[in-house]
């Protein structure tokens, strides 16, 4: 099949569109004639230029939605769109926090299917599935009638500019939803992190439970400075609270593709793989030989992470 | 406060199956276990109803073959009762279908919170939650990091991309719980004992009125096996694994 109008959802934090945003515009324009932008906030004509250039023909816009979660409005909105005769053929999510619940509440609101994690997408509308850690592809498709709503995994498709010129800004009226929408936002928290984005660095050091204690995440820290990239975790460290959740890596955190991914005390469970093995270098160590992290690294360490760790960090300081 | 709890039973991620190349799906046998990810909604629960002074923590399952073992461990856990769909028209169910199920089942009850995990471990789609909030017409708080009630509103620590949000939602509501949010417990060896006495009312789609208005618009095609990352070189370090490292990022450019 082919697809003739394609929706994307784009989510633009701070009047930026996010890279996954222009991942999936990209998605879309090889799959479809038509491109159209969903996305809301105050600051929409700001970056509608950032849409168009990635592809989007037309950002349709909620508008400023307050202290509202999205996913109850945005949702609405878009059924009253289609309800209305405004049909896309397929829309694209981001597989992200508040992706999720618009495509989640979308999908119920229309007695539409959604397919979900999709790592890949051919033009005849089958969806590429990773399931078991990425050891097995599953491979699907939607027998009804579109729209099809597919939620996509970050990092599945590169973003490459390509489109035109600056696209129209039309709006997406909100319905009254009522009660549904009586969730509230009252503080909104951002947590400090210096250094390039964990999902955008050429270099993630990564730390799991065999660093011991919180205290010595230092050397996580200090070797993914040297190293000029970001340090990232896993869930059993984010959840002791070593460290916050924005550096998790795995199926539930991060996904990440850098140079060079390094494991230090990180014993290699399906959902923290899932996250990492696209990287293209991955160096893992770990004390036991038999850790599953060691089936994917291409430079496996046997040894105790306080040995290593420190001794890297000291050669690499003395080069510079 | 009564508090309903989607509670996911699967099949031991320590064996998760394997592939039938043949009839393209995935084989998968023993007994079904509570799903890791949802044990932190029975602990929530449990929580908040103790915190509230008196209430009920009511489980809610859809599973194939009147399957129990994992609602045991919540009930054991110290969750009241269960309800369990199971039919086999439910097989090859989406998170739609699913949505649909527990909706329906969850109507039977009269919860002021219904609890899920943020997403389960073997389908992890992440919708289903806030499907079954859509269908039952709920607001809905999802990766919540902490959670509090008073009597007629939930606040959640909600995460998001930048760090969290403080998020205020009047009761009734549904919320997905991430791990951390709390510890849970072990079953006591009472606690399995009275277990096994408590009520698990099993149910079908029939019993729920939803015979005929369940279809599933989507098909797996092809289940294959991915292209494996090869392993590459093993050291043992002996006090100079660093240099190999070294080498490595040398020879990658990346220092
Ligand atoms: C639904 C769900 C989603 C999940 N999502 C994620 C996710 O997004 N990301 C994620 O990471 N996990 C996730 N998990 C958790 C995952 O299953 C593992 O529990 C987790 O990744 C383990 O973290 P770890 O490797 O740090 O700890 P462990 O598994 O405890 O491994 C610690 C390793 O350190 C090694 N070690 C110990 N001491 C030393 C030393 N001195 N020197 C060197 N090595 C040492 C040990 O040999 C061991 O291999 C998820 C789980 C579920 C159920
Ligand atoms: N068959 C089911 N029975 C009970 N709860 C479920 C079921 N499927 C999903 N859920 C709930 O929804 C959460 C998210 O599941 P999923 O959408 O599969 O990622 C699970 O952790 C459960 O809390």
């Amino acid at each position: 099949m082919t697809f003739d109008n394609v929706w994307v959802l784009a989510e633009a934090p701070e009047a930026k569109p996010t890279s996954f945003t222009y991942e999936l515009l990209t998605k879309a324009r090889q799959m479809g004639s038509t491109v159209e932008a969903v996305t809301w906030g105050a600051d929409v004509d700001a970056y509608a230029a950032d849409l168009g250039r990635f592809g989007a023909t037309r950002v349709r816009s909620a508008g400023d939605l307050g202290d509202a979660l999205p996913g109850v409005p945005v949702a609405a909105a878009m059924a009253a769109a289609i309800q209305g005769g405004d049909r896309p053929d397929a829309i694209l999510f981001p597989q992200s926090y508040d992706g999720r619940d618009i495509a989640g509440r979308l999908s119920a609101r229309l007695d539409l299917g959604v397919l979900t994690n999709l790592v890949d997408l051919s033009d005849d509308g089958t969806s590429e599935h990773a399931i078991f850690g990425g050891s097995t592809i599953v491979r699907a498709r939607f027998t009804g009638d579109p729209p099809y709503l597919f939620l996509v995994r970050p990092k599945s498709f590169a973003a490459l500019e390509g489109g035109g010129a600056s696209p129209e800004v039309v709006a997406l009226p909100v319905p009254d939803t009522g009660p549904l929408n009586a969730a509230v936002i009252k503080q909104r928290h951002v947590e400090a992190r210096s250094g390039p984005k964990l999902d955008e660095a050429p270099v993630v050091v990564a730390g799991g439970r065999g660093l011991g204690e919180a205290s010595n995440f230092e050397l996580i820290e200090e070797l993914a400075r040297l190293l000029r990239g970001a340090p990232g975790a896993s869930r059993a460290i984010v959840d002791a609270g070593w460290v916050p959740y924005a550096y998790q890596v795995g199926q539930t955190g991060k996904t990440v593709k850098p140079t060079v991914y390094i494991a230090c005390g990180i014993s290699g469970a399906t959902q923290h793989m899932v996250g990492m093995k696209g990287a293209k270098h991955i160096i893992a160590i770990n004390k036991d030989r038999e850790a599953p992290i060691f089936s994917i690294a291409d430079l496996g360490v046997v040894g105790d992470v306080h040995r290593v760790l420190p001794r890297l960090i000291e050669a690499l300081k003395s080069r510079s | 406060m009564n508090v309903v709890v989607c509670v996911k039973q699967i099949p031991d991620p320590a064996n998760p199956g394997r592939l039938d190349p043949e009839a393209k799906t995935l084989v998968r046998q023993g007994k079904l276990i509570l799903d890791d990810s949802d044990a932190y909604g029975v602990e929530m629960a449990l929580q908040l109803v103790d915190a509230a002074g008196g209430g009920e923590v009511t489980l809610v399952s859809m599973a194939p073959h009147n399957e129990v073992s994992g609602l045991r461990t919540a009930l054991a856990m110290g969750a009241s009762k269960a309800l369990l769909v199971s039919d086999d028209q439910l097989q090859g169910a989406d998170a739609l279908t699913t949505a649909k199920v527990l909706a329906a089942a969850i109507r039977r009850t009269d919860p002021d919170l219904v609890l899920a995990a943020t997403e389960s471990t073997d389908g992890y789609t992440g919708t289903t939650p806030v499907q079954v909030a859509e269908l039952l017409g709920l607001p809905s708080v999802t990766f919540a990091k902490r959670i509090e009630c008073d009597g007629s509103t939930v606040r959640v620590e909600r995460q998001t991309e930048a760090g969290f949000d403080e998020v205020e939602c009047p009761l009734p509501a549904v919320v997905t719980v991430t791990a951390g949010v709390v510890e849970p417990r072990y079953p006591s060896f009472k606690g399995i004992m009275a277990a096994k006495s408590k009520s698990v009312e099993q149910l079908t789609v029939a019993d729920l009125g939803l015979d005929g208005s369940l279809r599933v618009g989507q098909e797996v095609t092809d289940v294959a096996a991915a292209q494996e990352r090869q392993a590459g070189e093993i050291v043992q370090d002996e006090g100079n694994a660093h240099d190999r490292i070294i080498q490595l990022l040398d020879r990658l450019k990346v220092i």
